[in-house]
């Protein structure tokens, strides 16, 4: 059979030909790939080791063609700590959803964080607990409705949602901190140079790097795919501004 | 090599290092912080890793991911702080990588108080963190032995990939002896066939305690119990002293062991026929020799610095056919000499039965202390 | 053999130090020995003590209730352990720091001016070596020598200059002590 003429797409060679769990319309696959493409250009799969989380993401060890551990909920930066810290010389990274970083995990994230940790985060706000079926999460917008907050979000009695990349940007051990979107086809490519820039900061050993995503969950949002990518844009974004929240000097001068 | 006069903790951490350690994780809690505050120290001078981490939950998350690359590693703590550890123990455990902790244990519960105990046992040797796991307790009575079980806990880890942890009360942590340390042994790092430490000219590696499936958990949880049965067959510890011609029996670890010593020997002088039973490790238990033991002794004692833990795995081995006796001290109080030989003396002179709990003859008896 | 030694008196005396110079002294001269302190809260400001215990064979408990040796450095130290003493022990009390006299006639109680001694010799921090001297008239199976070699051998190198005081320190306690014990009608 003749080679098509012009391949658009194909498998990154870090990914494994294992089909996805994920929901129809989820944006945590396209969270992925965009991972396992820079992992691919940049020449370091054979030296990463991934650190998977509790939530929606449990199981992105299938995915990636790279050593991986699962961490217990929330944990992820500090058994990515103990990884990195006796293996310098490999790319570790982070996957963690907003549960489990920004409610259970916080208190590891913030303090990797401020140590500096060669590590890089990819992190992935969609508003709720996802695994366990729409729970509020510390990202829940005021208003929001989810399974525990059926009425909506009320700030009164259920506090405030958390901006996690404004926060951790106010520490000195954080070399690159961003928040990008995965709603349309120009904020994924915006995002994929995020996620090499984070490693890229790692690799240099220029400090903590993070990458927040705005996500969708289309199943526990209660809305098809489409709307839920609108939801992104029109709810999202407003509440979580995308852009450079802490991007370090040495970090500037690295061309992508 | 000569002796040196080495403080317990210190000597731990000393131990460690020599042993090989690789990475150490903590957070300073009295009374083990002394470990903590040596390693950090010690280890950035010799190239290797040390983090003060964030809390105890941190510490040992950090052990995991360092445990998982195939490290020596290794966490200390006391009593509260060890609480905060069992979800990572749990996780551990369930990932089968080998790993090792220093509890320095203190009064509880709650916040308790900074002064010796043994009141963790139950929790080191059989509860713990959620899910059904074994895992090796060691309990040293003195500084040597301290060291000694230092390098050894990490060869048991890693021979059994499973949670080897090392349980001393505060006076064992705080006491100076004179002891000797092994010399230093080299690092080697990548010497394991399930470490995930970059796939470098190898297929990937997955480590993780998930097993979705309950059949396929159940297949893993009885490789831990098979895995178990070989540790229980090969790895037991304990110390005798005077139990040749023993017809009362003290069973006691670490300080209320070495506390009975001299209570034995008070007890001898006077002419009774009385031994010591030390358990070295007591996870595996010693369960068969005190049931050898069963067999020539008119009653056991058994001595504790708790409410009557190690009480329970006497009794099993005894199996009710001689009378088991308690003496212990909770709360963080040390029982002198003296007050353990009346307690020999009493079961020497008494006739006591195999069908009253001791727990509550002992609970009587310390009525008067107010 | 076993002798067990209770050291005490206010935190900065330097009483777990004198504790440890004994353990020192112990091991070199190829004893089995324990040295155990109070620890934790108390050890700010209030009292301190330290339990050192020397034999011939393993040693069981550090730590004992009522001991034929035991150093008082201060006054609370004094009326605590004065009452602990074995019959027949040997109490070393820092007369310097007490207002009374002894209670027990069954034990021997041993005054020593430690402060005035160590004031004499130029630094008040000489305090615990003058017990320590007075404590060995007591304790026969630690000489004077042993002693000076264990301070030799285990002082900080940056300390090594004090020597010369230490020593004299705990000999003026140990004649002081020495002439005290042959007041003592045999």
């Amino acid at each position: 059979m003749a080679a098509p003429e012009s391949l658009v797409y194909e498998r990154p060679e870090s990914f494994t030909e294992t089909p996805t769990h994920y929901c129809p319309g989820c944006t945590h696959g396209v969270a992925h790939r965009l991972v396992a493409e820079v992992l691919e250009e940049m020449g370091v799969t054979n030296r990463t080791i991934g650190v998977a989380p509790v939530g929606c993401a449990v199981f992105a060890y299938n995915y990636f063609d790279t050593d991986f551990v699962e961490a217990p909920h929330g944990r992820a930066p500090a058994m990515a700590t103990g990884i990195k810290r006796v293996l310098p010389d490999r790319v570790v990274f982070t996957y963690q959803g907003d549960g489990d970083l920004a409610s259970i995990g916080m208190g590891e994230i913030v303090h990797a964080a401020a140590r500096g940790e060669n590590l890089t985060v990819i992190f992935i706000n969609n508003a709720n607990f996802g695994m366990t079926g729409g729970q509020m999460a510390p990202t829940t917008l005021p208003g929001m409705k989810t399974s525990s907050s059926p009425n909506g979000r009320d700030v009164e009695s259920q506090g405030y949602p958390i901006r996690v990349s404004e926060m951790l940007s106010t520490l000195d051990g954080v070399g690159y901190c961003v928040r990008r979107s995965l709603h349309d086809p120009k904020n994924i490519r915006l995002a994929k140079k995020a996620i090499r820039t984070a490693f890229e900061t790692q690799v240099r050993g220029l400090g903590f790097s993070m990458v927040e995503l705005l996500s969708t969950c289309p199943t526990n949002w209660g809305m098809t795919p489409v709307n839920s990518l609108k939801f992104v844009e029109e709810h999202m974004i407003p509440a979580y501004p995308l852009g450079d929240y802490k991007v370090s000097e040495a970090i500037k001068l690295v061309k992508i | 090599m000569a002796k040196e006069l080495w403080k317990g903790n210190e000597a731990i951490a000393e131990a460690a290092v020599r042993a090989g350690l690789q990475a150490y994780f903590g957070y300073p809690i009295t009374p083990q912080t002394e470990i903590l505050e040596y390693l950090s120290r010690r280890m950035p001078e010799l190239g290797r890793a040390f983090v003060q981490a964030e809390s105890e939950l941190g510490a040992i998350n950090m052990v995991y991911g360092a445990a998982c690359t195939g490290a020596r590693v290794m966490s200390s703590s006391s009593s509260p702080g060890v609480s905060l550890m069992l979800e990572g123990l749990s996780y551990i455990a369930g990932t089968e990588v080998p790993a090792v902790l220093v509890n320095v244990m203190r009064g509880g519960p709650g916040l308790g108080n900074i002064a010796p105990s043994q009141a963790d046992y139950n929790q080191a040797v059989h509860g713990g963190g959620h899910g059904d796991y074994p895992r090796i307790v060691l309990a040293p009575a003195s500084v040597q032995e301290a060291i000694d079980l230092m390098s050894l806990s990490f060869d048991l880890a890693e021979k059994y990939r499973m949670i080897a942890m090392m349980i001393l009360d505060g006076s064992v942590g705080q006491m100076m002896e004179p002891a000797e340390m092994p010399e230093m042994k080299p690092l080697t790092p990548h010497k394991f066939d399930w470490a995930t430490d970059g796939a470098i000219q190898r297929e990937r590696r997955i480590l993780s305690s998930i097993y979705i499936e309950p059949a396929a958990e159940e297949v893993a949880n009885l490789r831990l119990a098979n895995r178990w049965k070989e540790v229980q067959a090969n790895e037991v510890r304990y110390k005798e002293y005077f139990l040749d011609d023993a017809e009362i029996v003290v069973v006691g670890f670490g300080t209320a062991g070495r506390v009975s010593l001299s209570a034995v020997r008070a007890a001898r002088a006077q002419g009774i026929k009385v031994g010591l039973l030390r358990p070295i490790t007591v996870s595996p238990f010693p369960y068969e020799v005190i049931d050898q033991l069963t067999g020539q002794a008119k009653a056991f004692l058994v001595t504790e610095m708790n409410m009557g833990q190690m009480l329970s795995d006497v009794r099993l081995a005894v199996r009710g056919r001689v009378p088991v006796e308690f003496h212990g001290r909770p709360g963080g109080v040390v029982p002198f000499p003296d007050e353990i030989l009346r307690e020999i003396q009493r079961v020497n002179g008494a006739d006591l039965s195999v069908h009253t709990d001791p727990i509550d003859g002992w609970l009587t008896r310390m009525a008067e202390v107010k | 053999m076993q002798k067990e030694i209770i050291i005490a008196g206010f935190g900065g005396q330097g009483v777990l130090f004198a504790g440890q110079v004994l353990a020192y002294a112990a091991m070199d001269t190829g004893k089995a020995v324990t040295w155990i302190p109070s620890y934790g809260p108390e050890m700010r400001g209030g009292t301190a003590n330290c339990t050192v215990v020397v034999a011939d064979e393993e040693i069981g408990s550090p730590l004992v209730q009522h001991p034929p040796l035991a150093v008082a450095l201060n006054l609370p130290s004094f009326d605590k352990y004065e009452g602990a003493l074995t019959p027949g022990g040997t109490l070393i009390v820092n007369q310097s720091m007490v207002d009374r006299g002894a209670k027990r006639a069954d034990i021997h109680t041993i005054f020593v001016p430690c402060n005035e001694i160590a004031e004499e010799l130029g630094d008040k921090k000489l305090t615990n070596m003058v017990a320590v001297g007075a404590l060995l008239s007591s304790l026969t199976e630690i000489g004077l020598k042993d002693l000076e070699k264990a301070l030799e051998g285990h002082l900080p190198a940056r300390h090594k200059h004090l020597l010369p005081k230490n020593f004299e320190a705990l000999r003026r306690g140990y004649e002081h002590a020495q002439k005290e014990l042959d007041k003592v009608p045999a």
